[in-house]
């Protein structure tokens, strides 16, 4: 059982960057750091050593410890057990100063070493080596420059290069969440949403309400996220330029304006729309905004969600009586129901190849996280515990997902390993946090 | 109980109902609910029509909030009083409109409950309609599960929740 503890500090800097996206009229809040806490490990996850990175110049070091964030983020993976840094004996910082039988005897498959210097103009040049001890063979040497403030990021790219090398899928650490905050009582209550690192660290505000928001999405490009508010009242859709701030109204038609799901192209984007009589699924063409109806039925009909090829949608109904999940082509022809294990099955999320779907299953009064193994025969495995297990969203790479729970009357999120064994809680000391949504592969 | 409240109590049942077995709130069938009988019938109080200061002193129409079972939709018996006084404070006074906000429990998504908050208001409207009163004279608004009167993980908390409230926006 491993457990940690981190704070992050956050620089004021964020408050101005946050300042331009938040709408005219409502106040800006600095949006807190969440609190990280990984709440069981995994015996038998692949032994790595992340040896502490030397700072080579005579300047200050910078704040950022790049191996302590590599370390924490292949440990978060569940697919890594690091050594801890009280058992590292030696601190090479270059491939010709690593003593194999020391890390053979520390049972360690993996090592990597590395250093930072100052490289004048204000940057720092990271450079790492990953090196596998049982061959003694050098498996990765490449080296970053970045500014100070941007060594988290470095950090996180380095993170994915060592965790494709050995696993053999791209790492998904160098990504962005987006979550819902309320904090507050009563009338005092504010929402804001938060994009955050993929670890919750350097949380920046997106936009603030009084009025409830929720249902983050991310575009396909990671420049955008729609989102539901309820600032005028009623449910509304609205999308938002994350580097400009500007603010588009997609929809506030009569009764329900929710659930948005852009498409896998950017192009379009699903929601869940009541004007006309009763909850349905429809696309609005975001170039036109021409909507099409894709279901109809006498029953609610929301939380559209697409499949990677674009062609069809998978989303909640409760047509048979219960929430069930239903699959509809987009060309129309119906839909098929695709869940039958379980009284309650809703709110899917979809991994990058379609083959894991996860959703929210209740059982009495217990909803846990399942995921459905597409090339299993749809065998469900339950990925975290309940009771109130919601709002399931998977990492690029599908190697780990982000939910949310309640724990006692507060709301905070979980990222869990997709094979469920290992979790890291991530709350908020005065709040509640929900509606996580895990962003795509960064643009570089 | 007068002859008149009894048929107008069975009538408000078979809305219920008819809401109970269809899933969404559809308004009743004409040949499944006898036409409901002249408003004044309905009447809570003994004579004449209602006047804003009624909603602070009526014992029927200060009672604002309608509770649901769970993942249901239909109006239980005794919240049938509550209906038929304020669908009569909607017959008399024309210029009158409210909101109807349909909240629901913690349990479930939070989009499926914005669905299930929607089916509840409009289950109100349509026995509210039932009974005379103009669909423009109302608005229906779900806030799911994003309105919580109450935090707490029971059954208690949870059939707090689970409601509608009516809310005038002209009196």
């Amino acid at each position: 059982m491993m457990i940690r503890h981190l704070k992050a500090i956050f620089a004021a800097a964020l408050v101005a960057a946050v300042s331009a996206v938040v709408p005219a009229g409502i106040p800006v809040a600095r949006a807190q750091n969440l609190t990280l806490d990984i709440v069981n490990g995994v015996p038998s996850a692949i032994p790595i050593t992340i040896v502490p990175f030397a700072f080579e110049s005579a300047a200050t070091p910078p704040a950022t410890d790049v191996s302590e964030v590599i370390r924490n983020d292949l440990a978060r993976s569940g697919k890594f057990r690091t050594l801890g840094r009280q058992d590292i004996v030696e601190t090479p910082t270059r491939g010709s100063e690593i003593k194999f039988p020391t890390w053979k005897l520390l049972k360690q498959d993996y090592i990597v070493v590395g250093r930072e210097r100052d490289t004048g103009g204000g940057q720092v040049r990271v450079d790492f080596e990953l090196w596998d001890v049982t061959k003694q063979q050098q498996l990765l040497s490449l080296a970053y420059t970045a500014l100070p403030a941007d060594l988290r990021g470095v950090a996180h790219q380095i993170a994915d290069q060592i965790y494709q090398k050995i696993i053999g899928v791209p790492g998904a650490f160098y990504t962005r969440i987006a979550y819902v905050t309320a904090v507050g009582v009563g009338k005092g209550l504010q929402y804001s949403l938060i994009v955050a690192d993929s670890d919750g660290y350097n949380p920046q505000v997106v936009v603030h309400s009084l009025q409830p928001l929720l249902s983050p999405a991310w575009s396909p490009d990671g420049k955008k996220l729609a989102y539901v508010s309820f600032e005028h009242g009623d449910s509304a859709v609205y999308m938002q330029d994350l580097a400009t701030g500007a603010r588009q109204l997609i929809s506030a038609r009569k009764g329900i304006n929710g659930a948005p799901s852009f498409s896998p192209d950017g192009t379009k984007l699903a929601m869940c729309l009541s004007y006309g009589g009763n909850p349905e699924i429809y696309v609005m063409n975001l170039a036109t905004r021409q909507l099409t109806q894709l279901t109809h039925s006498m029953s609610i009909n929301t939380e559209p969600r697409w499949m990677p090829d674009g062609q069809s949608i998978v989303f909640t109904s409760d047509r048979s009586g219960k929430p069930q999940l239903y699959q509809e082509p987009l060309s129309g022809g119906g839909a098929t129901r695709i869940t039958f294990q379980g009284e309650y099955n809703a709110n899917v999320a979809i991994n990058y190849d379609a083959s894991q779907f996860a959703m929210v299953q209740g059982s009495g009064n217990v909803y846990r996280i399942a995921v459905m193994d597409r090339k299993l025969g749809d065998q469900m495995r339950f990925l975290s515990p309940g009771p109130m297990d919601e709002s399931p969203s998977f990492a690029p790479n599908g190697s780990m997902l982000l939910y949310a729970a309640s724990e006692g009357t507060r709301g905070v999120l979980y990222s869990v390993s997709d094979d469920g064994r290992i979790r890291q809680r991530l709350s908020l000391a005065n709040g509640d946090v929900q509606s996580p949504s895990w962003g795509p592969y960064r643009q570089h | 109980m007068n002859k008149t409240v009894r048929i107008t109590l069975a009538a408000l049942l078979s809305v219920g109902l008819a809401a109970c077995a269809s899933k969404q709130a559809v308004k009743p069938q004409p040949e499944q609910t006898p036409p409901p009988p002249p408003p004044v019938a309905t009447a809570p109080v003994a004579s004449g029509k209602y006047t804003p200061a009624d909603l602070d002193t009526d014992p029927c129409l200060r009672q604002r909030s309608i509770y649901f079972d769970f993942d249901k939709a239909d109006i239980k018996p005794q919240f049938q009083q509550i209906v038929a006084c304020q669908a009569k404070y909607l017959v008399d006074r024309p210029e009158a409109r409210m909101t109807l906000e349909g909240n629901t429990d913690e349990r479930g998504t939070r989009e499926y409950n914005l669905g299930l908050g929607e089916r509840r208001a409009k289950s109100v409207a349509s026995a509210l309609e039932a009974l005379g009163a103009s669909a423009g004279q109302i608005t229906v608004v779900s806030y799911g599960k994003e309105r919580p009167v109450c935090r707490e993980h029971n059954e208690t908390c949870w059939a707090k929740n689970r409601r509608v409230d009516i809310v005038y926006t002209a009196k």
